[in-house]
């Protein structure tokens, strides 16, 4: 079970939610869960970074989730 | 006579001596940052006076000493100055340091000894926007201090 | 001051960079230093409007001037989808660069360019521009964000509708988004409250400043095949934009990086290389064009100018307890502003339970921001630094005390979400607290400020290689531009891992057909991440050259060990193989010794810096000094502590400048009044004192010697810090930037 923060933009997909734990060993599989649960959120999450346990992870779709991983989605940034 | 050596150079009448020494003579070491006489990257000494190349028209130079960046170092040493600004760490993209050198150099010729504040506004019109300008100040500091000791010290040019 | 670790040999030591001494004797070349042979120059013809649309474009006369080789127009371009690039949400959008670099049926700002014309001088360039004849229409202009907010604004993209709203629009705005970070129960927040401060700031639109203007030589052959010599932040980057937006092949193109005179954000983006490569196509000749800095002002950089309310609480303890923030940033002609790192910053250094965040990306008719180092946050950090240090006086509780009671920690949830990992936010608050400068005396009219920022830092996708060469010297390679002392730094990590002198490494910034992808110089990260691929290569090759030393000891591998660039036996049966004999005999141990490691590594440690700045203000001018500054930073591990406190000091006089004087100043058409150094008064020598540095050293754990980046923190404190000094010195609250003498004579003059 990995727990998924929803940033506030975010919630207007989720009907508000603000997180949710999910059952997913990879962001893809996080991402195919969550566009089943919210349709049309993998579209937005597409352009975001992934902030796995406070690190945010390039490229991430097949990073593996532990057990408890806390995931956000933020702008990506990469700064100047 | 440039660097020392007597050369001839054809240009336009509209050249200034920074387009002369950057477009006719190769001599790349003096740059552009601003064209206006604003940023001091194209300073180089004319007949002791430091002067921004930017301002001058190539034309005005004939028969006048100019002194550029190439000609600061010797053949097997640098100038004391050039050696402060590598170990203190005095730039860091290096774009402006051709000019601060020749500005640095034509305030030590005139003055051996500055205090900070001297060698604060002796350098005044030159921009540097990576440093901060503290390790360019110190290494000027470094380099008087260095050229003033007694076996360094040389005749005035 | 340095707190470095000793047991490193060269780690932490300051040696004289690898390009030095091109740098001293003007031997090293920078991007308008390149030329070839029968290149021909290309100039730009601009807007002279801010708003206008072009109802026809006529070349007759151009075209026909003596030496005009080529010209091209906004038609000449491939019109482009929305498409993003790679890790640059709301930043570039190709559909949208493609129509900065050449307008198509609008002109978005004054020097937006219409047009480019190729001839055999520059001088014959720019009169062919001059004579293009442009029919506009003139439509009315949108220069400032009160006014492009507004519901009946002129708008400068009819099919621009704001995302993120609550419900969807019903017709075009400047607005191009919202970004909202809301957590706990503000009214609860505000309740709890004893003091509560709520102010307003605006800041300017300022620029990078950069010394050395935008500059490209293009060579295209007859095959299609493209050679660049740019000076850029990442020249793959400027190879996939320029490419993407000409609809070329990115393989087709290669770009040779020159020395870099400067960035800061502002050459992560490409302006001139388009144009430059297809006038080179069109004429069959290599072009060359560089900036002047009147273009440079008009029509590249800057960042955002904005507007911020901001209202924070506090309890009698020090605690706080809600806080809001709006905020709306300038993005210039086309969307992506930094207003999504400005929200996630604006309040990122404490931990706040109640918090409202909400910020607006506005296009108006500017020039289209670019990145300036770490984007978004200065403007930010100068609105809730200066909140906080009012709060700390109504408190009245020490500022740096207040900051300590609420920073953020290892295992606090930062206010746009995640934990935070190792920080040295605290850290960077006790050295300030207990530097001698924050107790020192000061005089009439003189005050004392601090302030405190956060940056992300960032990561990226990166590639190394480490050579060794047959007398044992070494090339440490990576295609990441230098533009502070990058290259010192990460030989260094090699000399430290290998074992040998660091100037028998020569580190090398490799063209695009020599060396694997790496992302920009920027995000403060190339001492980071090609830090870690360098010193993972590095590894890989003592790895293998024990192998080999086994092989010709004829001993397992697992009884070599490297020890001071040596391969030596554990048994100490045989005498040890140095560096120059493995590499010199390497013929018969399998080749070459080289190693190559890409990454893309997790983990940039977050960074926190801490100033403390002396003003002394002068009541009958304005004019506001500068006495003392001090720059407390957490750099995790300072590679090369020279390079790392230049980072800080740059950053923090950037920020000075920011501070106090500059500003792009508009007339009330909308062309820029000061495109020039003289009037946009970048910080002079003799403007400053010293800039001390305090570097601390709270290790990052995903970095082998626990490097965070340092380049862009120190940039974000400064004009906070310089505020709350000026209000120490004179009891004015400067909420407008920049604190220009003329700004600060009305404050004083307001009793």
């Amino acid at each position: 079970m990995a727990r998924v923060f929803f940033s506030t933009s975010l919630q207007q997909l989720t009907g508000g939610l603000e997180e949710c734990e999910i059952e997913a060993s990879t962001v893809r599989e996080l991402f195919a869960q969550l566009e089943d649960r919210f349709p049309g959120i993998r579209e937005q999450l597409a352009s975001a970074a992934v902030a796995i346990d406070g690190d945010v992870v390039p490229g991430a779709l097949l990073e593996r989730l532990e057990p408890g991983s806390e995931v956000h989605f933020l702008p990506a940034i990469s700064g100047g | 006579m440039l660097n020392g050596d007597e050369i001839d150079f054809l240009c336009n009448d509209y050249q200034t001596l920074l387009s002369a020494l950057r477009d006719e003579l190769g001599m790349i070491g003096t740059k552009e940052g601003c064209g206006t006489g604003d940023c001091g990257a194209c300073s180089v000494i004319l007949d002791g006076q430091l002067v921004c190349s930017c301002l001058v028209f190539a034309p005005e130079v004939d028969g006048r000493r100019v002194e550029t960046i190439e000609g600061l170092a010797e053949v097997d040493h640098l100038h004391p100055l050039q050696d402060s600004f590598l170990e203190g760490a005095a730039f860091q993209c290096g774009v402006c340091t051709p000019g601060f050198l020749m500005a640095a150099k034509a305030l030590l010729d005139r003055n051996p000894s500055p205090t900070e504040t001297e060698v604060r506004y002796g350098v005044a019109g030159n921009l540097c926007r990576c440093t901060g300008y503290d390790k360019i100040v110190r290494s000027i500091l470094d380099a008087a201090a260095r050229m003033n000791e007694p076996e360094n010290r040389k005749e005035a040019p | 001051m340095t707190t470095t670790r000793t047991g490193y040999k060269w780690v932490g030591t300051r040696p004289v960079r690898h390009d030095g001494l091109d740098k001293v004797t003007g031997r090293a070349r920078f991007g308008a230093d390149y030329a070839t042979a029968g290149m021909l120059h290309g100039a730009v013809l601009r807007s002279p409007h801010p708003h206008a649309r072009i109802l026809s474009i006529d070349l007759t006369e151009a075209a026909a001037m003596p030496g005009v080789k080529a010209i091209i127009t906004g038609a000449d371009l491939p019109d482009l989808s929305d498409e993003f690039a790679a890790g640059s949400e709301g930043g570039i959008n190709f559909r949208d660069l493609s129509r900065n670099i050449l307008a198509r049926d609008k002109v978005l700002y004054e020097g937006h360019p219409v047009a480019a014309v190729a001839a055999v001088t520059l001088r014959a360039a720019q009169q062919a521009a001059e004579v293009i004849e442009v029919e506009y229409e003139i439509l009315p202009a949108v220069l400032s964000l009160e006014h492009a907010m507004e519901d009946d604004a002129p708008v400068l993209h009819d099919d621009l509708f704001t995302l993120g709203l609550d419900s969807e629009p019903d017709r075009p705005s400047n607005i191009s988004r919202r970004r909202v970070i809301a957590r706990g129960d503000l009214d609860a927040g505000w309740v709890e409250a004893d003091v509560v401060v709520e102010r307003e700031y605006t800041t300017k639109a300022v620029h990078q400043g950069y010394i050395e203007p935008h500059a490209v030589v293009a060579e295209t052959g007859e095959d299609g095949r493209s050679t660049l010599w740019c000076s850029s932040q990442g020249h793959f980057a400027m190879r996939t934009y320029t490419t993407k937006v000409l609809g070329w092949e990115p393989g087709d193109m290669k770009v040779i990086p020159a020395e870099i005179g400067g960035g800061f954000g502002g050459k992560t983006t490409i302006y001139l290389e388009p144009l430059a490569a297809l006038l080179s196509r069109r004429a069959g000749r290599a072009v060359k064009m560089v900036m002047t800095r009147s273009e440079v002002f008009r029509a590249t950089g800057p960042t955002s100018g904005s507007v911020m309310r901001i209202k924070m609480g506090a309890r009698r303890d020090g605690k706080l307890v809600a806080a809001t923030a709006w905020m709306a940033y300038e993005a210039g002609a086309f969307p992506g502003s930094p207003i999504g790192p400005g929200v996630m910053t604006v309040l990122a250094c404490y931990d706040i339970p109640n918090v409202l965040i909400e910020g607006y990306d506005v296009v108006l008719n500017k020039p289209k921001v670019a990145a300036y180092r770490a984007p978004g946050a200065p403007m930010a950090a100068f609105a809730a630094e200066s909140v906080v240090d009012e709060l700390a006086e109504k408190l009245d509780m020490d500022p740096i005390e207040l900051r300590l009671r609420n920073a953020v920690t290892e295992g606090v949830r930062a206010v746009y979400g995640p934990k935070f990992r190792k920080i040295g936010f605290v850290e960077t608050l006790e050295e300030a607290r207990d530097h001698p400068h924050y107790a020192a005396p000061l005089g009439p009219w003189q005050g004392r400020g601090v302030a405190s920022g956060f940056w992300f830092n960032f990561g990226g996708e990166t590639t190394a290689t480490v050579s060794i060469n047959e007398d044992g010297t070494a090339v440490v390679m990576s295609g990441c531009p230098d533009i502070g002392g990058t290259r010192a730094a990460l030989a260094q990590m090699a000399a430290e891992e290998l074992g040998i002198d660091v100037h028998r490494i020569e580190p090398v910034v490799a063209d695009t057909h020599s060396i694997g992808y790496n992302d920009m110089t920027g995000g403060s990260r190339v001492a980071f991440a090609v830090g870690i691929a360098v010193v993972d290569a590095s590894r890989r090759l003592i790895k293998d050259m024990c192998a080999r030393a086994a092989l010709i000891w004829d001993v397992p591998a697992e009884e070599v060990e490297w020890v001071d660039g040596r391969a030596q036996s554990v048994t100490d049966a045989a005498a040890p193989l140095t560096l120059e004999e493995l590499a010199s005999g390497s013929a018969n141990t399998g080749g070459p010794l080289s190693a190559t490691v890409t990454v893309n590594p997790r983990g940039a440690g977050a960074g926190f810096s801490t100033q403390i700045c002396d003003v002394e203000v002068d009541p009958d001018t304005g004019l506001v000094t500068v006495l003392r500054y001090t720059v407390v930073q957490d750099a995790g591990r300072a590679i090369h502590p020279d390079y790392v406190e230049g980072q800080m000091q740059g950053g923090a006089v950037q920020g000075i400048g920011w501070a106090l004087n500059e500003e792009y100043i508009f007339d009330r058409n909308g062309v820029m009044e000061n495109p020039g150094f003289l009037d946009y008064r970048m910080p002079v020598a003799s403007d400053l004192p010293m800039i001390d540095t305090v570097i601390v050293e709270v290790p990052n754990p995903d970095h082998p010697y626990g490097v965070r980046g340092v380049g862009e923190t120190g940039i974000i404190p400064p004009m906070a810090a310089v505020a709350n000094a000026v209000y120490a010195a004179t009891g004015k609250r400067m909420q407008d930037l920049p604190m220009s003498p003329v700004r600060v004579l009305e404050a004083l003059s307001g009793d």
